[in-house]
């Protein structure tokens, strides 16, 4: 996935010269991921560049590019530590349009690696993708796969309004079963790992059917899409797993085609429960699909606690608690 | 209509963005010939009581205590005895043996991450002697140094690193985030700066209660790009408060030289002047001259005078951290060329002068501390290693000290988990 993220910034820098590429180590270095290696080499210091570690500075400078005209994509390093630029994104970013009227809008992507899985601790694990959720004006992307990344990405950055792209960090080398206790496979065994070279666009706003199923219906994005989804063929379980892609805006209508057809729904994300976009999910499935519910509707979600680095395979939301899980589902 | 105002050209020479370029990157011929070395002893040693600007030259200069012989000269010559100087040297040498050791435990699987303080030893063991024992120490996670001069226990530290049973973080803190309240080192964060102005509020605290211990904090050179950083200082500032603020300018963060904190156009003990807080810059490779500017700082603190920051010179000898490769960015040899030398090497050479250490002495001394280390290994490693299991500590521990009282959608969710993992028989 790191490699289709890489191709997605140098066919954007190739294409349009407004595109620029910015954060911590992301020059030289190519990234701490190395998302951006080589990219500083081939499209020169002034396209592709280091900054100073202020994340406050990295949005902030860039919402000002933006108001020039630039594409800017900031990378703050980990999701984690976003939270010092909370103000330039939710207090000025998303809102720059709205107060002006449209004379002025900021067309920037800042990308961010979250989630555990990879014995980050408190500060390199988290998932706070709600937290950014429920700021409007803002778009929220989570892909799931190589393929995707590349398209989305694209999409995002040719987007003329701020755009939140997250990237699970767990699933950059390869898809991920959930079971922390087995090899990684790569991205070369599955078939969205194959990316095409060229341009390409994946939609924002639409979600994808990632397996089909009739017993239940399960919502999932980024790593935990890939869990889900080894879980039903590990136990034989027909579910359809869809994997939302976009957070905001929301696909409602693939969820309800889902749900509709299942009648029993699942939520799975791997950041705390409270308040979480799971809480958002189910809310619309409820309003929605109502009266097509046979099931109370099941939320797996990492537990309200900060994320335990030795114990963080009791955190994650793996295969143990989607069973269960199931099996209220299908029980009630 | 390539910008959001229109294309506004006018006959006027097109601007250029400057992105800084470190001098070196790998491949390139290492050279210091430049590098102008701050003479020792010359720096002079202004009252403690001295205005920030009256003393605006000591943030550009450098104070030095030892000369290239390994003597002692100057006015900053803390004039430390020689059994002092042995606990110095024996302290160092202990941070030295027990990140190699651990560096080495991460690569075997031990652990998931280690950093390392190679080469910047003495800028926590210089400061942790020069403060008093209860003096509140807010560290990045680099200074690991401070705990070990504070005499706190090596087993303690590793069983943080392996996450193990022995862990009194209970395994929920990334390797090296230690906390020890005994030893008043607060816990470590891992966002960066957070502990600048943290250091601050408790100094301000303790005048506020008229109590006499100051704080003191550390961050890196790239750390001062925060905005907590500029908020400390002038926090700081502002209140007169009781605090030490050192910026361990060790050249790199991660992958970028000193230039993307702003280090090509001023030092980063500068960043005082503009807050009116009296700044140093010293040689973080010579102890004594670590010794003395904490030491001078701690005294104006403690006077009411207010804070200090000082810049400690040094360099990151070994990678970012176990995730970090620096050949990729840095060439290989500049750790051996750099201009300041190793602190360790410095000291034995000062007390060699004295007539105080030899060669046999300093062989010993180093497979003592390295048998000590082995021996807190053996010690923190029976208590378990991150690697042969997650179970160290039980599964419902992790919603513990969320709240002070665990509120009762913790307790419903600790108990779906206990009932989940023992429903699929675990
Ligand atoms: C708020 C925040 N942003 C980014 C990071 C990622 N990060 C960890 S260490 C580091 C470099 C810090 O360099 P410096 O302050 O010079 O300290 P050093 O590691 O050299 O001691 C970076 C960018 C972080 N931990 N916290």
């Amino acid at each position: 996935m790191i490699q289709a993220i890489n191709s997605a910034l140098d066919v954007m820098l190739g294409r349009d010269p407004m595109v620029v590429v910015m954060g911590e180590d992301v020059g030289y270095f190519g990234g701490v991921f190395r998302a951006t290696q080589g990219l500083q080499a081939k499209h020169g210091r002034t396209r592709v560049f280091d900054t100073p570690i202020n994340e406050c500075g990295i949005v902030g400078v860039a919402v000002g590019m933006g108001a020039y005209g630039l594409r800017p994509v900031p990378e703050i390093q980990f999701a984690d530590y976003i939270y010092p630029a909370l103000d330039q994104i939710v207090s000025e970013a998303v809102r720059i349009r709205y107060r002006s009227a449209g004379e002025y809008w900021i067309p920037i992507t800042i990308r961010s690696p979250l989630g555990g899985g990879i014995f980050g601790g408190q500060t390199h694990s988290q998932s706070p993708e709600g937290v950014f959720t429920h700021v409007t004006g803002l778009k929220t992307v989570i892909p799931s796969n190589p393929y995707d990344a590349k398209g989305l990405l694209i999409a995002a950055i040719e987007d003329n309004d701020p755009v939140l792209f997250f990237e699970p960090k767990r699933i950059y080398n390869g898809p991920f079963d959930g079971h922390y206790d087995r090899p990684v496979t790569p991205w070369s065994a599955h078939p969205a790992g194959e990316v095409p070279d060229d341009y390409y666009r994946i939609p924002l706003g639409k979600a994808a059917v990632a397996r089909e199923g009739n017993a239940f219906t399960i919502l999932a994005y980024g790593t935990m899409v890939h869990v889900a989804i080894a879980f039903c063929e590990e136990n034989g379980v027909d579910a359809e797993v869809i994997d939302l892609r976009t957070l905001v805006p929301l696909d409602v209508d693939t969820i309800t085609a889902s749900v509709e057809k299942t009648g029993r729904c699942m939520i799975v994300h791997e950041a705390t429960r409270t308040g979480g976009f799971g809480a958002e999910l189910s809310a619309t499935v409820q309003e929605r699909c109502f009266y097509a519910l046979e099931a109370p509707i099941e939320r797996v979600t990492g537990w309200d606690t900060p994320y335990p680095h030795g114990l963080e395979w009791g955190y994650f939301p793996g295969p143990i608690r989607l069973r269960e899980a199931a099996k209220r589902l299908m029980e009630a | 209509m390539t910008s959001q105002d229109g294309d506004a050209r006018r006959n006027l020479p097109p601007l250029a963005l400057h992105v800084p370029e470190p001098k070196f990157r790998p491949g390139d011929a290492v050279d210091f010939a430049d590098f102008e070395m701050p003479v020792a002893g010359a720096v002079d040693r202004p009252p403690t009581d001295s205005a920030s600007r009256d003393m605006a030259g000591h943030v550009y200069a450098m104070v030095r205590v030892l000369d290239d012989e390994g003597r002692a000269i100057g006015p900053w010559n803390p004039g430390l005895d020689p059994d002092r100087l042995r606990r110095m040297l024996r302290e160092m040498l202990t941070v030295r043996a027990f990140d190699e050791r651990l560096h080495r435990a991460q690569r075997q699987g031990k652990t998931s991450f280690y950093v390392s303080s190679t080469g910047e030893e003495a800028t926590a063991i210089g400061a942790a002697h020069a403060l008093d024992p209860d003096d509140m120490c807010f560290p990045s996670y680099r200074q690991q140094g401070l705990l070990i001069a504070r005499g706190w226990p090596l087993a303690d530290m590793m069983c943080q690193v392996f996450s193990n049973s022995g862990d009194r973080m209970k395994g929920r803190q990334m390797p090296v985030m230690y906390s020890a309240r005994a030893a008043s080192f607060f816990t470590i964060s891992g966002n960066l700066a957070t502990q600048y102005p943290q250091a601050v509020g408790w100094a301000m605290a303790s005048a506020i209660r008229g109590d006499t211990r100051i704080a003191a904090a550390w961050c890196g050179e790239g750390s001062t790009a925060e905005g907590d950083f500029h908020s400390a200082l002038i926090f700081a500032s502002v209140y007169r408060v009781p605090v030490v603020l050192t910026i361990t300018n060790n050249q790199w963060a991660i992958s970028s030289f000193s230039g993307f904190a702003g280090g090509e156009s001023t030092t980063f003990a500068a960043r005082a002047l503009g807050y009116g807080i009296a700044g140093l810059r010293v040689d973080g490779n010579d102890i004594l001259a670590v010794y003395a500017a904490t030491a001078w700082a701690s005294e104006r603190a403690r006077a009411g005078h207010g804070p200090t920051l000082i810049e400690q010179f040094t360099y990151r000898a070994e990678g970012h951290s176990t995730s970090d490769d620096p050949s990729r960015y840095r060439p290989s040899e500049e750790r051996n060329l750099w201009p300041l030398g190793d602190p360790i090497k410095r000291l034995a050479q000062h007390l060699t002068t004295l007539g105080e250490w030899d060669d046999e002495r300093h062989a010993a001394l180093e497979a003592e501390v390295v048998a000590e280390v082995r021996e807190a290994a053996r010690e923190a490693e029976a208590q378990g290693v991150l690697g042969d299991g997650f179970r160290h500590h039980p599964m419902e521990t992790m919603f513990e000290d969320v709240f002070e009282e665990m509120p009762k959608h913790l307790q419903e969710q600790r108990d779906q988990m206990l009932a989940e993992y023992k429903a699929s028989g675990l």
